[in-house]
């Protein structure tokens, strides 16, 4: 395997969060617009069109990337599809336009997540009735899991974050400190959500319960949105607006099995065959962007990258390496926990920035090389990217 | 016990399922071909692909492999009984069930918890399998 030959162009990031008055295919739209200015290229250089929908997109994420196309006119697209694993997705589709590049099936690929979850509160909705219905109004629901009161992917991540926590010692306050360090770097960053809003430990201890072990302030944020980069060859990237960031390494890994047992994702397989595409050593990674749905999800794929050893994450992440001043620092624009909700695009996004230096405030020291993570279902799929400023 | 809980529809694929919790059995599925112990309840078996199934009873015993204690109001049937646990139990016999823990203080859940099946009525059509800690 050898570095593939493409670079990220252009990056384009949408308001985020509480934003309201576009549908998800208008906020993709928006994305990829904003994405090809940064690179300084037209709606028509585009020849590929990779969409990951959202949950909002409902039937028409099937087809996301043809709705994306007709909204925004493009014509003679060589490349389309909609991208569905989860947090994974992101990652998957920079690897699928990295290699339609160089198999020579496109030149110029968009690659955009966007949703819309969040509906503009009602200047009624406090007189609004509350509901009449009893329990038994509500009570025939499908399907077993419903019967036992299970619902939400929250309670599936607590499940191995209580097993690990069996396993290893691992403690709440461990958690808690991936919380703040995510934190503390979001207030660098004026796009987060929580920019200006810092937190301590006991504010952590202090969030309310929602599938305890897991606080509030373990489970990523909620946000409305787009995000879309622009994959193109290295050498067209050479001669874009922007320096390029290339792909100098990518894998999957989708183990199946039970995570329950495991403890693990597929960062282990995945780690391991992106670094080597990449011809670089775990020691050479200088910062890493981490898919957060949980803040369990950071410590789970440290280990698994082998960063330190299963069962060790937890000491790991209090020791302060992965935080602002740290020696790998790690989801440093505050990440989904802190900055927005944006699947795997919001890991991607973040290591462009800091590839290129745009860091400002929460800029890290060093910014060659960085490993990025997405992780979807329960830690059901996983991509890996390395990038770097050389393209080898 | 009667409870404003879900009563669960029950697909025809766990029909065997509730027909044997009413009368009192935990029965899993059992491939034919290879014997492998299965639940959730599936068309195929994982181990040996065969469509060839049969529903088995097992002992009702095991023990807490994880948990978690659910705080949010997902459902308003379960408005009133949050913060409750929902258990992973590991069967002796093999197979994890999810399901609820029923007469167990927060204090006393815990992972390797010894625990057994007992039945909620959900209904007058309904029982469900649960489980409480199995005492000596």
């Amino acid at each position: 395997m050898q570095p593939t030959k493409t670079a990220i162009a252009g990056l384009g990031i949408t308001d985020q969060g509480k934003v309201y008055g576009k549908s998800a295919v208008g906020f993709a739209v928006e994305a990829i617009r904003l994405a090809l200015e940064d690179a300084g290229l037209e709606t028509q250089d585009l020849d590929g069109v990779l969409v990951n929908p959202g949950l909002s997109w409902g039937l028409s994420g099937s087809m996301g990337s043809f709705a994306v196309q007709q909204a925004m006119g493009i014509t003679d697209l060589t490349l389309s599809a909609s991208v569905s694993l989860g947090g994974a997705s992101a990652g998957a589709m920079i690897m699928q336009a990295a290699l339609a590049i160089e198999a020579g099936m496109a030149s110029t690929v968009a690659c955009v997540f966007a949703d819309a979850p969040l509906k503009q509160p009602q200047p009624t909705s406090a007189s609004r009735k509350k509901s009449s219905g009893t329990a038994s109004a509500y009570a025939h629901a499908g399907g077993l899991e419903a019967a036992y009161g299970v619902f939400g992917v929250n309670g599936r991540y607590a499940l191995v974050a209580q097993r690990h926590m069996h396993e290893f010692g691992t403690t709440q306050d461990q958690l808690g400190a991936i919380a703040v360090s995510e934190r503390a770097f979001a207030q660098g960053n004026p796009a987060a959500q929580f920019c200006g809003k810092p937190l301590t430990m006991d504010d952590y201890h202090a969030s309310r319960w929602v599938t305890e072990p897991f606080h509030l302030l373990d489970c990523c944020l909620v946000s409305n949105g787009g995000v879309a980069v622009i994959v193109t060859s290295a050498e067209r990237a050479k001669d874009l607006r922007r320096l390029p960031v290339h792909v100098r390494g990518m894998a999957q890994a989708h183990p199946g099995g039970d995570p329950l047992e495991t403890l693990s994702s597929g960062a282990v397989q995945a780690g391991k065959a992106a670094l080597d595409m990449a011809d670089v050593g775990l020691d050479d990674i200088q910062f890493c962007e981490l898919y957060d749905c949980y803040t369990f999800t950071v410590l789970v794929t440290l280990e698994d990258y082998g960063f330190c050893k299963k069962g060790e994450g937890g000491a790991f992440v209090e020791s302060g390496r992965i935080g602002p001043g740290g020696d790998l620092p790690t989801n440093t624009g505050g990440g989904q926990l802190s900055s927005f909700y944006m699947w795997g695009m919001t890991p991607i996004s973040e290591a462009v920035i800091q590839i290129r230096g745009d860091g400002g405030e929460r800029q890290v020291r060093k910014h060659e090389l960085g490993l990025v993570s997405g992780n979807g279902g329960i830690l059901s799929t996983h991509s890996t990217l390395i990038v770097s400023t050389s393209a080898s | 016990m009667m409870s404003d809980k879900i009563i669960p529809t029950i697909p025809p694929e766990l029909e065997p399922f509730f027909a044997a919790a009413k009368e009192g059995r935990l029965e899993v599925q059992r491939c034919v071909s290879c014997g492998t112990l299965r639940f959730p309840a599936r068309s195929l078996c994982a181990t040996c692909l065969s469509t060839q199934s049969e529903w088995t009873p097992v002992s009702g015993r095991g023990e807490v492999y994880s948990f978690f204690w659910m705080h949010q109001v997902y459902h308003p049937a379960f408005a009133a009984e949050v913060p409750y646990a929902v258990v992973v139990v590991q069967l002796e016999e093999g197979p994890r069930l999810t399901t609820n823990i029923l007469d167990c203080a927060k204090d006393e859940l815990r992972v390797g918890l010894p625990v057994e099946v007992t039945f909620e009525e959900r209904g007058p059509d309904v029982r469900l399998p649960q489980f409480r800690p199995r005492r000596a």
